[in-house]
């Protein structure tokens, strides 16, 4: 029983420092974490939900205001991708963070088909970052289950940040 | 790998009869981001204090009662000790919001925090001209929060005090501790 829990425990460890060192998280969810006690073990959970369903509201709309050429809003997309990198900034979404940064860019001297490619890449990471979520509240899940506590280890961004490009091992 | 020291588990925030009393900061947030609302209600919760969210400033108007032409009784036993609002928002923002609050003769002297995402010089000395007490750089930092709450208490002399700090003190070692004396508060100015 005590290997399983340790092994599991192991795991979590390690996957939670794989997704800083890729670039997916980075010290704005050490943040969150540290704000989760015993009476509140769903707070992390719950803020990420929020800022999933923000993330789809919002690429819904920009979408539409980007569907036709000829009539592109750029003020509601601007809007859009304020709010997203907000969002995004307040829970440690770092690559979604960081494609806003293009989007708003492209925003600023009205690049539609920059937008588009953008407003793809959002889409990708946001749904990228919410699978590897899962997988992490599922381990914290399969702890919790097997009678362990879930390991209080708070990695460091700046520390674990690779220097090269952000991409992704295998 | 690097690690960063766990705090002390927050059992005062959860404790629901320290929760009731009546010494509680109480501060009114104001943010039209779901996301925020939620994280900053958290920090508050955190830093004992009393939370009231709202997602807009019409709303926090309404809640302080200063929506229709000011009512001169206004709501007596509404004690809200701290406004915390976000810059920007859809309809009235968080400067109007601010403006109206230093306007009226019942909330003129709350103290009222901005916080934005932006770190817009004029737009900073435009806060600090209209009088709010600090201007915030979001990601809020629970540091942010403790250090605002602090120079409020020692305005405010809740007997309250005591017992968060004493508990602080013990966790974090950042003031040094006398017995002799009562609680010195030092306010770290950044």
């Amino acid at each position: 029983m005590n290997t399983v829990v340790a092994k599991l425990q192991r795991q979590f460890q390690d996957y939670l420092v794989s997704l800083y060192q890729q670039g997916f998280l980075d010290n704005q969810f050490t943040e969150l974490r540290k704000l989760q006690d015993e009476g509140t073990p769903d707070f992390v959970a719950e803020v990420v939900s929020l800022f999933f369903d923000d993330c789809s509201k919002l690429i819904n709309s920009m979408s539409r205001s980007l569907e036709r050429p000829e009539n592109v809003d750029f003020k509601q997309v601007d809007s859009g991708v304020h709010q997203l990198k907000g969002s995004s900034s307040s829970v440690g979404a770092r690559r979604v963070k960081n494609v806003c940064i293009s989007f708003k860019e492209c925003c600023d001297v009205q690049n539609r088909e920059g937008c588009l490619r953008c407003l793809q890449q959002v889409d990708y990471e946001y749904k990228m970052l919410k699978t590897k979520l899962q997988d992490l509240f599922n381990l914290e899940q399969q702890i919790v289950q097997a009678g362990g506590a879930i390991p209080q280890h708070f990695p460091s961004y700046t520390i674990l940040r690779p220097d090269i490009r952000p991409c992704l091992d295998a | 790998m690097a690690e960063v020291m766990l705090p002390m588990k927050m059992e005062m925030a959860n404790d629901p009869s320290k929760f009731t009393s009546p010494d509680l900061l109480h501060v009114l947030a104001v943010d039209d981001s779901h996301v925020d609302r939620k994280f900053i209600e958290r920090l508050l919760k955190v830093s004992s204090c009393k939370v009231t969210v709202v997602d807009s400033a019409t709303r926090a108007l309404q809640y302080l009662g200063l929506d229709v032409n000011e009512k001169p009784i206004g709501c007596k036993d509404l004690k809200v000790n701290l406004i915390m609002t976000d810059y920007s928002m859809p309809g009235m923002t968080g400067y109007e919001l601010l403006k109206k609050i230093k306007e009226s003769s019942a909330f003129r002297d709350v103290p009222v925090v901005v916080m934005s995402s932006e770190n817009i010089l004029p737009r900073i000395d435009r806060c600090l001209e209209e009088g709010a007490e600090d201007f915030l750089l979001k990601p809020v930092k629970l540091s942010d929060v403790r250090r605002i709450r602090d120079s409020l208490i020692k305005v405010e002399d809740l007997s309250f005090t005591k017992s968060i700090n004493k508990r602080e003190l013990e966790t974090e070692n950042v003031y040094s501790l006398d017995s002799s004396v009562p609680l010195q508060l030092k306010r770290t100015k950044i």
